[in-house]
């Protein structure tokens, strides 16, 4: 797309209060660049999830905007925005509705209009990415957690999102499938952004950290430098796990 | 294919009845179905040449008869029901063994079971041969009403979720020293019950919104095109058309 540094996403002055009067957003100012693996860390209630819910235009701002590449997320731009976007949820049971792996897979480019060979080959990449080809004639259910986390990533690959957005990735993961999901991650071309309060794994995949307290932006900078930062995380309720000490290489 | 083993319905194999695509033997079963109910009560010998042709599908498609009899379990409300009207029927009667039976009855009673029976070993023909998921396809490839397709889809992927659910709800109720002995413990188990409707409810939320994210606009993309030939038609309706044959002989 030419010279110019794109930006995957860029929201501006974006505020948001639910029907019931609860204002969740208070403005929250944030940029991604192409390319870069981002963690969002916030505590329970920060506004994660409604900030996630605002990206591919499930909830649309009350105030300020969103843009996916330059696109504006806004009704009439919808169906483009949520192919750009990849929404990994939580609860992979939520994301995988179809009765096979192949078909999950295939469901987000068959409603972009691909058939035959092409969606055939698409699934077939998506799944290789994730490794988790051989499995695709079997039904979601008769997979391990962490196979259908995996499957759950493939399912958005698929659709060559230009971000990812991953809600708690790491949850109810035995330490072997939080590895290699992990090592999935690190070898994809894309740009992430790892909505967590998982501080460890954000410091193994995200160079930069955002932290979202109170419906606003309150610290962006490296995620060493952020986590090494003892007063911030407690001010924001956040805190590193027992023993778990920052490695020295990382603070360079 | 890995669904096999869960839906004990489904027999996998690779005869000519297998390889069918869906949408052929759906409408062959339905339309054998219809033939089977349209023919007159009376014709004893027409129901015997029918049960004949499903035998003979049935060693087409190597379901063994073993497995045929313990599906049709799920006929015995039916059968015992069936055989209560000629006990509880009225008009002309007549004496079996002793007993004294009503006559229309007695007809009535055969007409459900002859027919009850036939259509019933034919879907269990169709679902030994037919993954669950597939006669869905098949389902969308006929235009059945597209939501009623999607329910049932969920219905099929989301059952195990639900009944692991359940599961989790028995052992934390068990857990903390309740048993459900008698009517008095019913009040838990509603509110179970309750509880279980509305996580559904919320997951189907969840799924709603996973859905859309993926770009879902009200229909189910048609991802497998399951195209049937002139041939595989004319396998599939053979079935039927036999049966056919039978109910316009001159009698």
């Amino acid at each position: 797309m030419g010279p110019t540094v794109v930006n995957s996403l860029e929201i501006r002055q974006l505020a948001y209060a639910y029907p019931d009067g609860t204002q969740a957003l208070f403005g929250v100012d944030l940029t991604i660049t192409r390319g870069e693996r981002v963690a969002l860390l916030g505590p329970n209630g920060a506004g994660k999830t409604t900030l996630v819910m605002h990206l591919n235009g499930i909830l649309t701002a009350g105030h300020g905007t969103v843009a996916v590449a330059g696109t504006p997320v806004a009704k009439d731009t919808l169906k483009e925005i949520r192919q750009r976007v990849g929404l990994v949820f939580q609860d992979p049971d939520d994301q995988l509705f179809m009765p096979t792996v192949r078909d999950d897979v295939a469901f987000g480019p068959a409603n972009a209009g691909l058939r035959g060979e092409e969606l055939d080959r698409v699934v077939k990449d998506a799944l290789e990415q994730v490794g988790m080809l051989e499995f695709a004639d079997r039904p979601p259910h008769h997979l391990s957690f962490g196979q259908r986390r995996r499957v759950a990533v493939a399912t958005v690959l698929a659709m060559k999102p230009e971000i990812l957005v991953l809600d708690e990735p790491s949850s109810n993961l035995d330490p072997a499938a939080r590895r290699e999901l992990a090592e999935i991650l690190r070898s994809l071309d894309v740009t992430v952004l790892m909505v967590t309060h998982d501080l460890p794994y954000a410091l193994e995949l995200c160079e930069r950290s955002l932290i979202l307290s109170g419906g606003v932006i309150s610290a962006d900078g490296r995620t060493p430098e952020l986590l090494a930062d003892d007063e911030l995380l407690a001010s924001h309720r956040l805190e590193l796990p027992y023993g778990f000490t920052i490695p020295q290489s990382d603070h360079a | 294919m890995g669904a096999g083993h869960h839906h004990q319905l489904h027999l996998p194999g690779d005869s000519v009845v297998h390889r069918l695509p869906p949408q052929c033997k759906l409408l062959a079963v339905l339309a054998f179905a219809v033939v089977v109910v349209a023919t007159p009560r009376e014709r004893f010998w027409a129901f015997a040449v029918y049960a004949v042709l499903l035998a003979g599908v049935a060693v087409v498609a190597r379901v063994p008869a073993a497995h045929i009899v313990r599906r049709m379990a799920i006929e015995l409300p039916f059968v015992l029901f069936a055989f209560l009207i000629p006990v509880i029927g009225l008009g002309e009667r007549t004496d079996v063994l002793g007993l004294s039976l009503s006559v229309p009855g007695l007809w009535a009673a055969w007409n459900i079971l002859a027919k009850a029976t036939l259509g019933v070993v034919a879907s269990i023909l169709l679902a030994s041969t037919t993954e669950p998921r597939v006669i869905l396809i098949g389902a969308q490839r006929l235009r059945l009403p597209s939501l009623l397709v999607q329910i049932a889809m969920f219905m099929l992927r989301y059952l195990d979720v639900i009944v692991d659910e359940m599961r989790r709800m028995r052992v934390a109720r068990e857990s903390r020293g309740f048993e459900a002995r008698d009517f008095r413990q019913m009040p838990v188990l509603a509110r179970s019950a309750g509880a279980l409707f509305i996580r559904s409810y919320e997951r189907g939320e969840r799924v709603h919104l996973a859905m859309l994210s993926r770009g879902y606009t009200g229909q189910m993309p048609m991802i497998h095109d399951i195209s049937a030939s002139v041939g595989q038609w004319g396998t599939a309706l053979a079935l039927p058309v036999l049966a056919l044959a039978v109910w316009a002989l001159p009698w």
